[in-house]
């Protein structure tokens, strides 16, 4: 169904709103030091959404650059899964959800570092790295949480549960893409359940499957986040910065 | 540029100052390589030996022995200084999810990012002097050490970014130069670290400002209002002046401070007036003028009740920084405790599996 600008699009929305997202902690990390490694996580994906949106923007060829991308889109044109914007929500959900998205963005940009386009494939090679070093992040406090103290373990649990069901969106088939998203499933299958099982954690049934993202059907909050993110760049039309 | 003859403009901010750290970090492996005295002989008083160190221009390390006034002064200096590169995340942390273009987004995420770096490096400086980070956090959060009182200002419009990291960025930069060649060897490594990121820090606040001075009338509308509003707060950075400040004359006899605080703002002044110039943005000081016989530029004081005010409390944003602070550390104690249980839990796993 995607052509190559729908697909690159996509993923670039992913991680420019996760980094959108990530940037909300920016001086409230539970400790100084995972202030810097969230500030880091953030600024790969901001990067790497750069990237894709430059690319996204040559693909369309109607003249629109990163910026126009990230900042002259309504929400209904956004084309994240909803996973990345649902609200942070405590450290545990922050972590619950980045290992979700890390786990499946390394096969993922892992994939597209082997695809036959130059530009995607230099761009996962580049963003695999980083994508292999937030989910070691992520991973380890889930383990943390998972195995630390009562309290912890059932907030883990609980970040686990609640986002559980926004995965799903990110496997639905899709053959004519660069890299169909349905040949990932099982690379994340297999890291969420070792890690989950390390953490002492339960793996959720499914059932609920949200989804509409890549459709641009989003959640509620994706309006507020564009509104905040998009509201001084919209107020000075053709303004340069 | 900017040395101590305050020559020739610069327009390339911060470059000058650049220069000078990198001449502090040459001077302090030289000071090293002298190899200092072996130590003091075994019946010579402890006292004299730390002044003859202080005296030759060499380092005093952790394992030296040192008056319990000297270690005090540090720690409060260095704590200070800690807490405010971490509170100071707060007023630009404040634009981060609305900067206005994803290179901006960037760029300043990274900038908060190496202030929470200048934190850590400074608590780690300051635990060397015998305090734990943990009891240090404590202090800031019962309120019983400060942190700088720039950070109570409000970051209102995109142009508080650039004027801080051009005005406060810079003030900071003044104040700290010469700490690179602090007596206490940890902090002024720690000093050169940060005084070359703050360079650059410094640079990109000039850029912001120099692009919105020639954007639309409504940028440069906006640079001009922060500048207006961020100057004398900027110019108080640099403490009360010489006759009223307390701790002055004892830490300029350590070494540890090396120029008085009207010395340093007056140097502040005449490398601002340059850089305002060619940013075309105006120094919200009518009084503001060359003076051939001092060779510097006069200028109007700050306001230094409103200084104490702030320092007391009173300022328009000591209450919302406090706040964010202790509910940042409040919320985090559960992810602490769970890391600190997770680790115990490793370690004795680890232990039972050598035992066995
Ligand atoms: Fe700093
Ligand atoms: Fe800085």
């Amino acid at each position: 169904m995607t052509g190559s600008f729908d697909f690159v699009l996509s993923l670039g929305d992913d991680a420019l709103i996760a980094a959108q997202r990530l940037g909300e902690w920016t001086s409230r990390a539970p400790e100084m030091e995972e202030d810097i490694a969230l500030a880091n996580i953030a600024l790969d994906q901001l990067g790497a959404a750069r990237l894709l949106l430059t690319y996204a923007g040559e693909l369309e060829g109607a003249g629109r650059d990163e910026d126009a991308l990230a900042f002259l889109r309504d929400d209904r044109e956004f084309r994240n899964c909803l996973l990345v914007e649902l609200p942070n929500g405590d450290f545990a959900v922050t972590m619950a959800k980045l290992f979700f998205l890390s786990a499946y963005q390394l096969p993922l940009y892992t994939a597209l570092a082997g695809c036959a386009d130059e530009r995607l494939a230099a761009i996962g090679a580049k963003a695999r790295k980083e994508s292999a070093y937030h989910l070691d992040h992520a991973a380890l406090w889930v383990k943390r949480l998972g195995d630390g103290t009562e309290e912890s373990h059932r907030r883990m649990q609980a970040a686990v549960d609640e986002v559980w069901p926004y995965t799903h969106e990110l496997f639905a088939a899709d053959p004519a893409a660069p890299v169909d998203p349905a040949t990932l499933r099982a690379d994340f299958d297999a890291t969420v359940s070792t890690v989950l099982a390390e953490a002492t954690l339960t793996r959720p049934e499914t059932g609920w499957t949200p989804g509409g993202g890549r459709d641009g059907v989003h959640t509620e909050h994706v309006s507020y986040l564009l509104a905040e993110m998009q509201v001084l760049h919209r107020a000075h039309p053709g303004a340069k910065w | 540029m900017y040395g101590n003859d305050f020559s020739a403009p610069d327009d390339a901010p911060g470059g000058g100052l650049l220069g000078e750290v990198e001449a502090a970090e040459a001077a302090l492996r030289e000071a090293a390589a002298r190899a200092r005295r072996g130590g003091p002989a075994p019946d010579e008083d402890l006292e004299a030996y730390f002044a003859d160190v202080i005296d030759a221009d060499q380092k005093i390390e952790p394992r030296d022995w040192m008056p319990e006034a000297y270690r005090k002064t540090l720690i409060r200096q260095i704590a200070q200084h800690a807490h405010s590169e971490i509170i100071g995340m707060q007023p630009e942390g404040n634009w981060i999810s609305r900067a206005p273009s994803l290179k901006r987004k960037a760029i300043l995420l990274a900038k908060v990012q190496d202030e929470a770096g200048h934190g850590l490096y400074l608590y780690a400086a300051a635990e060397t002097l015998g305090v734990s980070r943990d009891e240090l956090v404590e202090l800031l959060i019962s309120g019983r050490q400060k942190y700088s009182s720039i950070f109570n200002y409000p970051t209102l419009t995109w142009a508080d970014v650039g004027a801080i990291g051009w005005l406060v960025d810079g003030a900071a930069i003044v104040n700290q130069v010469p700490l690179c060649r602090c007596s206490y060897g940890p902090y002024a490594r720690a000093m050169i670290r940060v005084c070359k990121e703050e360079s650059f820090h410094q640079r990109q606040g000039y850029e912001i400002l120099h692009t919105l001075a020639h954007g639309t009338p409504g940028q440069k509308a906006m640079a001009q209002d922060a500048v207006d509003r961020w100057w004398y707060p900027s110019l108080a950075m640099f403490g009360p002046p010489d006759g009223d400040s307390t701790h002055s004359a004892q830490s300029m006899a350590w070494k540890i401070k090396r120029f008085s605080n009207d010395d340093l703002r007056q140097r502040f002044v005449d490398m601002c007036v340059q850089q305002a110039e060619i940013l075309g943005l105006r120094i919200p000081d009518p009084d503001l003028r060359w003076n051939d016989e001092r060779q510097a530029y006069d200028y109007t004081q700050p306001d230094y009740d409103e200084l104490m005010q702030v320092i007391k409390g009173n300022g328009p944003c000591n209450r919302q920084r406090m706040e964010h602070r202790r509910r940042a550390h409040a919320d985090g104690a559960w992810v602490r405790e769970a890391a600190a249980a997770y680790a115990a839990k490793r370690s004795a796993n680890n232990k039972e599996k050598v035992a066995a």
